[in-house]
């Protein structure tokens, strides 16, 4: 079981959404988070004095899936978020020790995902 | 070329001179006034213009809050500085020359009495038989009529909201408010053929303001194309929901109080006592529009949608713009309550192919046609005969003659086609050579930040920690401070 974290520009999240729910990743979380990379930011000029705001917003998109499954999701991010400018964010992928579905008190990765995984869904088609 | 610029500059001293005089519509009421020779009713009559007057300029303000409940956090702040610019560029444009091309004399073009000046006696001067029947002063006349004209300009921007390049407001306002404007509202309440010559009636504006207005903003949304993200790659339209509709409803609100100075305000007369009863109609009008566009709204999408009982209200208001001095009042709630119904289905319509954020393209295109052909179906000859314009009968309901809706069926096409030919043609100037649209990374960011360098809503955009402000660590100093930008740039 692996979690991806993964902060991107805010355009990039739809696209990112729809085809994760169409290769059956439906579960994830999003915050609305504001950082700074390598990117300058912006100054905000007001009224004659200056304002200078490093701290860029981003959504940062959370996914925990099964392990054979985390490229599969990391592709879809990396080819959604890329744009090639400074600022398109960062992915990154974390071990995780258990899973449990409240509802049932199930748990291991069947928890995870409602859709069957990527393998399962291309057998099936 | 220096031949030019000495003749340019030689024009300009001479403009100088000429308005270094004092008006002369003042002077004569001074004089008059000295001589014991002023009628009180002039003051009477001037008072109720100006306050009415006063009423519609506070219309800007209904539209800012609309727009701006109608747009995202990030495109706020930029409509605020907008009304601002181009209602005063209107008023300089039209004290310069707006107002002689919309009530000087002629059947095509008024020709005298710019910059307010040399316009001989002031009760023969400027429409005798419209504006000549008020003995109000000109600059009270003159007051009222470019309210009327920023309202119309206010109205083209609605469909621009949230990705138009700031110069875009300043181009087209100084050719609008020189030129379009006055030169259709001529002919449709100064004086010119289709009013005088054809007998169209429009009390205050259905078709002289707001489907003029309504026709720039269809004219240069045309050119403009749809928000980032209204349509899906599938083609269907996406709600992108405005920021506040509590907003949204104090501009309109503000804007439904601007009506009891636009309707009421066209008498130009406060002696004749007919000014409450258009008031009245206008609210009459405004009441049936709201619970029809309620009823509409909630049949076609099951719930009573905010929005629509506000475009309900200014649909209706904007029926009863034309009408509203030429109907009795049992009238104006079925014209009213009629415009509730076509607004809201307008909009669901026109939201599949066109991008129009605040619903003007509805509200005071449609509504507004829908006004003004209201005036053939129910003007009553009592108050045609009053007007005097138009065909005495009435409309088709009294006279049963279908001549008067024909008078306001030319009227609409005529207008519309000639503003919507001029704007078309000033806005693919502008897209040519000056371009209508923000980048896409700028409509990204918002207007506000891109257009203005600040934001609306700095605490929305701004991390807490960094408005707060920040001590001196040691050695930061020497960090370098990031080049001023609305864009991201990369470190160095």
């Amino acid at each position: 079981m692996k979690k991806i974290e993964a902060f991107v520009r805010h355009e990039a999240f739809e696209p990112i959404r729809t085809e994760l729910l169409a290769l059956g990743f439906p579960s994830l979380t999003i915050s609305e988070v504001k950082g700074s990379g390598r990117q300058k930011g912006i100054t905000e000029r007001y009224r004659g004095a200056e304002l200078t705001n490093y701290l860029r917003p981003k959504v940062k998109i959370e996914c925990v899936v099964a392990s054979g499954d985390v490229q599969t999701v990391v592709d879809t991010i990396l080819k959604h978020a890329r744009t090639g400018s400074i600022g398109d964010g960062k992915v990154f992928v974390l071990p995780v020790e258990e899973a449990y579905r409240i509802r049932t008190g199930e748990s291991g990765e069947e928890t995870l995902q409602a859709h069957p995984g990527v393998a399962d869904a291309e057998q099936v088609a | 070329m220096l031949r030019g610029k000495r003749l340019a500059r030689g024009a300009l001293a001479a403009g100088a001179l000429a308005l270094a005089l004092p008006a002369t519509a003042a002077a004569d009421s001074l004089e008059a006034y000295g001589n014991g020779a002023l009628p009180d009713s002039v003051a009477i009559n001037s008072m109720w213009v100006i306050v009415a007057g006063c009423l519609v300029m506070f219309m800007q303000a209904g539209f800012a809050f609309l727009e701006i409940g109608f747009s995202r956090g990030k495109n706020a702040g930029t409509i605020v500085a907008k009304i601002l610019v181009n209602f005063s560029i209107a008023a300089l444009m039209f004290y310069a020359i707006g107002f002689a091309f919309a009530f000087g004399n002629g059947d095509l073009i008024g020709s005298d009495g710019f910059f307010l000046r040399d316009y001989g006696d002031p009760q023969a001067a400027f429409f005798p038989d419209g504006l000549g029947l008020s003995n109000a002063t000109i600059e009270s006349k003159w007051f009222f009529q470019f309210v009327f004209c920023a309202v119309s300009l206010a109205i083209v921007w609605g469909t621009t909201l949230e990705r138009i390049k700031f110069g875009v407001y300043i181009i087209y306002a100084i050719v609008f408010s020189g030129l379009i404007y006055p030169i259709a509202a001529h002919w449709v309440f100064g004086g010119g053929w289709l009013q005088a010559n054809v007998g169209m009636q429009d009390f205050a504006g259905s078709t002289a303001v707001h489907l003029i207005g309504a026709t720039g903003g269809l004219a240069v949304l045309l050119l403009l194309g749809p928000r980032r993200g209204k349509y899906g790659q599938d083609g269907r339209p996406r709600a992108i929901p405005g920021h506040n509709m509590p907003l949204f409803g104090l501009g309109v609100l503000i804007l439904w109080l601007g009506w009891f100075g636009f309707n009421p305000g066209s008498t130009l007369n406060a002696q004749d006592g007919r000014f409450p009863e258009v008031l009245m109609i206008t609210q009459l009008a405004a009441a049936g529009g709201v619970l029809t566009a309620i009823v509409t709204a909630a049949w076609k999408t099951k719930s009573i949608d905010i929005g629509m009982a506000g475009n309900g209200a200014i649909g209706a208001l904007v029926a009863i713009t034309a009408p509203s001095g030429y109907v009795e009042a049992w009238a104006a709630p079925i014209i009213g309550g009629i415009a509730g119904v076509i607004v809201p289905l307008s909009i669901y319509a026109i939201d599949k192919r066109l991008d129009d954020p605040v619903g003007a393209l509805s509200a005071h295109g449609v509504a507004g046609i829908w006004g003004t052909i209201s005036c053939g179906f129910f003007t009553s000859p009592r108050l045609a005969q009053y007007n005097a314009f138009g065909n005495p009968d009435g409309g088709l309901f009294y006279s049963g003659s279908l001549a008067q809706l024909g008078y306001q069926a030319l009227g609409v096409v005529v207008v519309f086609a000639f503003v919507f030919s001029l704007s078309f043609g000033t806005f693919f100037l502008i897209k040519r050579f000056y371009g209508l649209r923000v980048s896409t990374d700028e409509e990204e960011a918002g207007l506000d930040i891109s257009e203005h360098g600040m934001y609306g809503y700095p605490e929305q955009f701004i991390p807490a920690p960094e408005l707060v402000g920040y001590a001196e660590a040691p050695g930061s100093r020497d960090v370098p401070r990031p080049a001023p930008s609305t864009r991201e740039v990369p470190a160095s």
